[in-house]
């Protein structure tokens, strides 16, 4: 194909892509190192029957002239970054001078905001990803076993949890846990602690929100496994069997290799997508337990005040964890790219 | 597989494949089917402190309502709450984005196929990055212009939005999809005098038909699910579903009017539900698609 022809086949999808994902990332990293105006104050005497008062205002025209010379607001550098809501860059040398132990550091740590939300990110991705996988393929070989009519149905229920809008998912699974949920009450039963709610400690919150995850996404690791079992060669198998190799010796050297380029698939596409969490964070209402990178810029950007300086600086913070995460594959990509052309 | 292990397979093991295949549907399909049998009950049965009893045999309701079923629920969505809105406006934005994702994607992901240029690898790379980055940093990186343009709230910014960020994703599937066309019939095609679009027009997408429509049903479920982006970006009177039922939470928890909310999320999933019953087949091969053939 021509470069020219090219050129117009591509032209409305690279246009899309370029003026709603390209130039956004521009954008944030402008707003974040650009900090709201300083509110100019003057103060004004108001002087009455009772004496004079002096009152403090915000100088409305001062202010309007200001913004419409520099609507990008006051340069800050780098100072939105290393505040107490980000990086707090002043609060960890601090925390690391004074603390004797990495416990005690890391506890420290946990005090930050930023760094709460980073490590139920981390956690929640590295927690779900190996236990979706895992589930994923345990489903399929079971499913692969049964007769092919109950197969269909499987597959049809198992779609459901990834198919649903993640939010109503959450939801689902959210009013069954509730304490006066079928589940919490069956929970609080088998623990013998009529007190006992799962939204109200942290630790089972973050629990029940990487039960979700897997939940959710085990269906889709299920799906890719399931078609790669269907594409396992035969006559390797076969030869197994006549070797002596027993069931779990087959699935270990036969079926695992051979799926494993599916694993990395699943793996890298969940890595990705449960690296921006949001939504069984939201239908958990769970913001005080557990915050993901994703739901911390939401809560800047919603509410009375949009903070976008400092959403902007966690947006910026959140993409360069997605291009370390994506880094290895990148690589990888790169690597058989080349090793192809030469 | 199959075939050569099912008779020599031992009891113990066909029963405890049963047993762990029996345990993951009741994990999959249990709490829709709950969730649906509880949104015909009023509050005190949907949860119920009392006896988890009730939520299957509905006493506060046939107390309240003189059956063991109620439609309150849904009528307080659809009539008092106009959740009717919320479900024609997801109706607009689903059939818009689809059709929009496919007449790009079908083009970009056709020139990506049929390239053979070094660039197509690096545009497939940076369609990947851009696939990974979270929703809600690009949304924040919007608001400001939307706002300055006055142009937030409407639904044709959220669709345009939606496409946009859903390109990445529908560009890799159908690209996939279009590899798997041989080359020789367009390139045989404009041997006969047809130029490179009518190629495409002509030839490639009858064949395309079920990459088509299965890369559209995947736009349609992302389109569906969505909940950033309608949330940032739609105001209050153009809402679709999913950010109405988040704001039902936020006003009912405290109204005791939560099985709003509940009907509201059965009614949401409901579409779903018949979408998988008709379409498996193709939404199977859309997610393995990518994988299984690299």
């Amino acid at each position: 194909m021509k470069n020219r022809t090219f050129f117009w086949f591509f032209a409305p999808t690279a246009l899309a892509m370029l003026l709603f994902i390209a130039f956004p990332i521009v954008s944030i990293i402008m707003q974040s190192v650009f900090a709201p105006h300083e509110a100019i104050l003057i103060e004004s005497e108001n002087c009455g029957p009772f004496g004079c008062t002096t009152e403090t205002v915000v100088d409305q025209e001062a202010m309007e002239t200001l913004n419409a010379e520099r609507p990008w607001g006051r340069f800050a550098g780098l100072e939105i970054y290393t505040n107490r809501g980000h990086l707090a860059t002043s609060e960890v040398a601090e925390a690391w001078r004074t603390t004797d132990s990495m416990g005690a550091f890391f506890s420290e740590l946990g005090d930050l905001p930023f760094y709460r939300a980073m490590a139920f990110t981390l956690t929640y991705t590295f927690v779900c990803t190996p236990f979706l996988i895992m589930l994923g393929f345990a489903v399929a070989v079971a499913v692969n076993s049964l007769h092919r009519r109950v197969k269909g149905l499987m597959i049809f229920f198992s779609l459901l949890p990834m198919i649903v809008p993640p939010l109503i998912g959450a939801l689902v699974l959210f009013w069954m846990i509730d304490s006066r949920g079928v589940l919490g009450q069956l929970v609080s039963w088998m623990a013998n602690d009529p007190t006992l709610s799962l939204k109200a400690s942290t630790p089972l919150v973050w629990i029940s929100l990487i039960v979700y995850g897997v939940w959710s996404s085990a269906p889709f690791a299920f799906v890719v496994f399931y078609a790669g079992l269907q594409t396992v060669p035969k006559d390797t198998l076969e030869s197994a069997q006549m070797d002596g190799a027993t069931r779990w010796q087959q699935i270990r050297f036969v079926v695992i290799p051979h799926l494993a380029p599916l694993v990395t698939f699943v793996a890298l596409i969940q890595l990705m997508d449960n690296f921006r969490v949001l939504e069984p964070i939201i239908g958990f209402q769970a913001q005080a337990h557990a915050e993901s990178l994703s739901s911390f810029i939401l809560s800047d950007l919603g509410g009375e005040t949009r903070q976008l300086s400092s959403a902007a600086a966690t947006s910026v913070l959140t993409i360069i964890g997605v291009a370390i995460l994506l880094s290895p594959v990148l690589v990888r990509t790169w690597r058989d790219f080349r090793g192809r052309s030469h | 597989m199959e075939s050569s292990g099912v008779d020599r397979r031992p009891l113990s093991l066909k029963i405890g494949l049963w047993i762990f295949v029996g345990i993951w549907f009741v994990i999959a399909a249990f709490p829709f089917f709950w969730t649906v049998w509880g949104s015909f009950k009023v509050e005190l049965d949907f949860f119920s402190i009392a006896d988890w009893t009730n939520a299957i045999f509905g006493r506060n309701t046939e107390a309240t309502h003189g059956s063991p079923f109620t439609l309150a629920g849904y009528e307080g969505a659809f009539i008092q709450e106009e959740f009717w809105r919320n479900a024609i406006n997801t109706l607009i934005v689903c059939v818009c984005v689809v059709t929009v994702s496919l007449t790009i994607g079908t083009l970009g992901g056709y020139a990506l196929s049929r390239s053979g240029k070094k660039y197509v690898f690096w545009f497939l790379i940076i369609a990947l990055m851009f696939r990974a980055l979270p929703q809600v940093a690009l949304v924040s990186g919007y608001l400001p212009i939307f706002f300055d343009w006055n142009v937030w709230g409407y639904l044709p910014t959220a669709i345009i939005v939606l496409v946009a960020i859903n390109q990445p994703f529908t560009l890799w599937m159908l690209h996939s999809f279009f590899e798997s066309i041989p080359k020789d019939l367009d390139e045989a095609a404009m041997v006969d005098g047809c130029t490179q679009f009518q190629a495409f027009r002509h030839v490639i997408i009858p064949v395309m038909w079920p990459g088509v429509i299965t890369t559209g049903l995947f736009s349609f479920l992302l389109a569906y699910n969505d909940f950033i982006v309608t949330t940032m970006i739609l105001n209050e009177g153009n809402r679709t579903m999913i950010p109405q039922i988040a704001a039902f939470l936020g006003t009912t928890y405290t109204e005791g009017n939560v099985m709003f909310a509940v009907a509201a999320v059965v009614s949401a999933t409901v579409p779903l539900f018949i979408l998988v019953m008709f379409f498996q087949r193709q939404i199977v091969s859309g997610l393995t698609a990518g994988a299984v053939k690299g």
